[in-house]
């Protein structure tokens, strides 16, 4: 037997890769629910997106707060015997709060759905939002915000997303001990009433359902009063930073910085965006890309570096992220310019291109195992608003997107005087 | 119920196999019984580091993952103190170019000079990144020395000390690689879409020919039973004062490990359990605080550890944990509490299944243990548990004379 001869393979961009079809109702108030039947354990994942993340908000923070807080007592419960009640049965109830977007999610064993329900439907009317929780939660906030305040890595990411988009648009807004103090009880249930009781909820459901799924949902979820008035429209301005590069010291006894480097993308609906994922994927994306394998595989100077498109639904930026040693990180920073202008000079060659192709089409199939990997796909595509067909016009790209026009992308995007530049330490 | 076939290679290779046709991918694991425990004291993160030369290129295959990812594979691997796991995605169609690559660096790495010159530098950035540049990094290198005395779990993976891996030399790989990474210490596990027959094919082909060397016997130092509390106080700069313990617990096998591991779910890990609800909602002496147990196969160390709301001090933090350990000696919990968090466990073990990656993985380690059918008897030996159990393992395992205490105090 030659051991130095490779087995045949197929090539994955052969693959016939299918993404499930979803089952759509409508509660009798006209939620949409998107449902993913698939699995082989007897659980189930069910998510309430809500349009509540903070591009709704008034002032810095509510719309995270409010989100954490709604489990935290109803007229009825306690924090404490809502928290006893989910974990009783073996379940986890996780928020989630993101610019456009909030959610909750439950996860439990199929069979204990409708134990569950009546008291997911008890958070979504008759949170009450307790002084006395309050105070607990600004308190561990800012305790353990001043611990994450000493990572530069925590730091460099709060910065970058500033330099960007400035911190009067939610892209670029984070937390403080100031947004904690100034937080009220009545501003939470003011967001509260708005953005959930009446506000706009879509469901999505996956794994092993229950027979009468939509008897229970619309029992459940069917009478409130949610999705009748229309979410305001907020606009908010984009105001970057003028200046590019940054060097901040956070921490003077560092051994490492954190290194961000990024520009502004379009949103994923541009036509751009599917070619730029290949792009991104050769230059950052997985542990073969070209920043990897010279960076950390060829000079030792991290443990990971990494680029990628931010999965914002208005405006994305391509970013750049690592941490270095202190003494390599302008030796970093000078890489990661070469690897651009290498991409921008010269046609990646084929079998290089090759290997992206099939290693993202094998991502992909891996991505579609299972019944919360399935909708976690069309979740996306459902949120941003992409269509039916966006999942397969991306498999075309990947298989078909030329050498001759990466290089042109190159030299529309990485373009490095268009890019931030910053390195916490 | 998880079915499998296992059958062993002349050589010594253990093999499993899973079949699970609803999925288009399959799955190769393997597993090698060499953890950091079996490391020179002087030559520590030696297992880990070796992990990152194993993809440094082998003896007839140049590069590892290039291979990998044109057949649209995708791959990691990790330590710890108990064994080496590596493990690999791919299209089931490409099943045979994961026994390829595997094989390979099975019969012998290439012992690049390079591939140690870099790894060595990537491994010191992870060491920095992880323990070092992180407000408490150092925390479980401090509790480490001071639980075991003896045992090598006196050390983390990652290494005691930066200079261990920065020193590491191309004779230390080759005679690492050649005393722990023989087929008789490795166990292969192959799962999702594949067929028995096939896999016992290739791992004939593949597998069948590699020499078994010299079996690696292990024979570890025994940590004495602790006789006496032990403490310890550091000062750092991090804005908060923490509070650490550990007490030393059971083996992965003995039957005990299971109340152990219900006895952490109760004091933490949701919003209803007793330290959470007691130390920082009640009485508000903690902004966090957490209970879980090492994990280890042999005799581990159950742990909690919480950051102080600012103005507690650390002794009246202590205190209040101690109560809440004594309330657990001193009267049976509700039989609604374990229940919870049996039922906690029960979906815990069910969705961790839904992954077949995690599904292989498990198989080699339960198969590491003693045999991969442990795995389908787990949520019975937790169902099993009982209230006094709970109680009568509390009064063993939270002894004051077992228990090692660090106060982590704040110079800010």
């Amino acid at each position: 037997m030659n051991r130095t001869v490779a087995p045949q393979i197929k090539d994955a961009v052969e693959l016939d890769l299918k993404l499930k079809p979803y089952h759509k109702f409508n509660l009798d108030n006209g939620v949409e629910v998107y449902a993913v039947e698939a699995g082989t354990e007897e659980v189930l994942q069910l998510e309430w997106v809500f349009r509540a993340g903070n591009w709704y908000e008034d002032s810095n923070m509510i719309a995270a707060s409010t989100n954490s807080l709604l489990k935290n007592g109803t007229h009825k419960r306690t924090a404490f015997s809502i928290n006893e009640h989910f974990e009783y049965f073996g379940s986890y109830l996780n928020r989630q709060c993101s610019n456009e977007t909030a959610t909750v999610t439950l996860h439990c064993l199929s069979r204990h759905l409708p134990d569950l329900l009546p008291v997911v439907q008890e958070i979504f009317t008759e949170s009450i939002f307790s002084e006395e929780e309050l105070q607990l939660f600004k308190r561990t906030g800012k305790q353990r915000l001043e611990v994450n305040l000493k990572k530069c890595d925590f730091v460099a990411n709060r910065f970058i997303d500033e330099y960007l988009y400035g911190t009067d648009h939610p892209y670029g807004r984070y937390s403080s001990a100031e947004a904690y103090d100034a937080l009220t009880s009545e501003q939470l249930k003011e967001f509260y009433r708005q953005y959930y009781l009446n506000g706009r909820c879509v469901l999505f459901i996956a794994g092993k359902l229950p027979a009468d799924i939509s008897t229970l949902l619309n029992r459940h979820f069917g009478t409130l009063p949610l999705n009748q008035h229309p979410i305001p429209e907020k606009q908010h301005i984009i105001h970057p930073f003028n200046e590019k590069k940054s060097r901040v010291t956070n921490d003077a006894e560092g051994v490492q910085g954190a290194i961000r480097v990024a520009a502004f993308f379009p949103d994923r609906r541009h036509p751009d965006f599917a070619k730029a994922q290949v792009l991104n994927n050769l230059f950052g994306g997985y542990f073969g890309s070209r920043l990897m394998s010279n960076i950390r595989e060829e000079k030792g100077y991290t443990y990971g570096i990494h680029s990628y498109l931010q999965n914002h639904i208005q405006q994305s930026a391509w970013v750049i992220s690592t941490e270095a040693g202190r003494d390599v990180c302008e030796a970093t920073l000078k890489e990661i310019y070469i690897e651009m202008l290498d991409l921008r000079e010269e046609l990646v060659d084929e079998e290089e291109l090759m290997l992206v192709r099939n290693h993202m089409m094998g991502t992909i199939l891996a991505e579609l195992d299972g019944p919360f990997h399935i909708m976690a796909k069309w979740k996306t595509i459902i949120l941003n608003g992409l269509g039916e067909d966006y999942f397969y016009n991306f498999l075309h790209t990947i298989k078909t997107v030329s050498d001759e026009e990466l290089l042109e992308l190159s030299n529309k995007y990485l373009i490095p005087e268009n890019f931030y530049e910053l390195v916490v330490i | 119920m998880i079915y499998f076939e296992k059958f062993t290679l002349s050589n010594g290779l253990r093999v499993i196999v899973h079949e699970d046709p609803s999925t288009p991918l399959a799955v190769v694991n393997v597993l090698y019984d060499v953890g950091s425990k079996d490391e020179n004291p002087e030559k520590t993160g030696f297992a880990h580091l070796f992990e990152h030369l194993m993809f440094g290129g082998s003896i007839n295959i140049p590069n590892y993952d290039e291979p990998l990812q044109l057949a649209g594979g995708e791959n990691n691997a990790f330590t710890t103190n108990d064994f080496t796991n590596y493990y690999c995605q791919l299209p089931a169609e490409n099943l045979e170019t994961a026994f390829w690559l595997e094989s390979d660096r099975m019969v012998s790495l290439a012992f690049s000079e390079k591939s140690l010159d870099v790894q060595r530098k990537v491994v010191s950035e992870e060491f920095k990144e992880h323990y070092i540049n992180k407000p408490y990094g150092d925390v479980w290198f401090k509790m480490r020395e001071l639980a075991y005395t003896t045992h090598p779990y006196r050390w983390q993976t990652i290494g005691k000390e930066l200079s261990h891996i920065e020193n590491a030399k191309i004779g230390d790989v080759r005679n690492f690689f050649f005393k722990h990474y023989r087929p008789g210490s490795a166990i292969l596990s192959v799962a999702g879409n594949v067929k028995i027959a096939h896999v016992r094919e290739l791992a004939e082909k593949w597998f069948g020919d590699i020499v078994p060397g010299e079996m690696y016997i292990r024979n570890l130092p025994v940590e004495p039973v602790q006789l006496a509390a032990r403490k310890m106080e550091v000062k750092a700069k991090v804005p908060l004062d923490a509070l650490y313990k550990c007490w030393h617990i059971y083996p992965r096998t003995d039957s005990r490990y299971y109340c152990a591991d219900l006895i952490t779910d109760i004091l933490s890990g949701g919003g209803s359990s007793r330290l959470y609800q007691s130390l920082v909602k009640e009485k508000q002496l903690f902004n966090s605080i957490d209970c879980s147990h090492l994990g280890s196969n042999d005799a581990g160390l159950l742990t909690i550890e919480g950051k102080l709301v600012k103005g507690i001090s650390l002794e009246d933090a202590d205190k209040a944990v101690e109560q809440e350990l004594i309330l657990m000696q001193d009267s049976l919990i509700a039989e609604n509490e374990l229940q919870k968090v049996k039922n906690k466990t029960e979906s815990m073990i069910a969705f961790e299944d839904m992954s077949v990656m995690n599904r292989a993985n498990s198989l080699a380690i339960y198969e590491l243990l003693g045999d991969a059918d442990l795995m389908n008897s787990e949520l019975e030996k937790y169902n099993n548990v009982s209230v006094k159990d709970i109680q009568a393992e509390a009064r063993v395992i939270f002894d004051e004379k077992n228990s090692n205490t660090l106060y982590y105090h704040s110079e800010n």
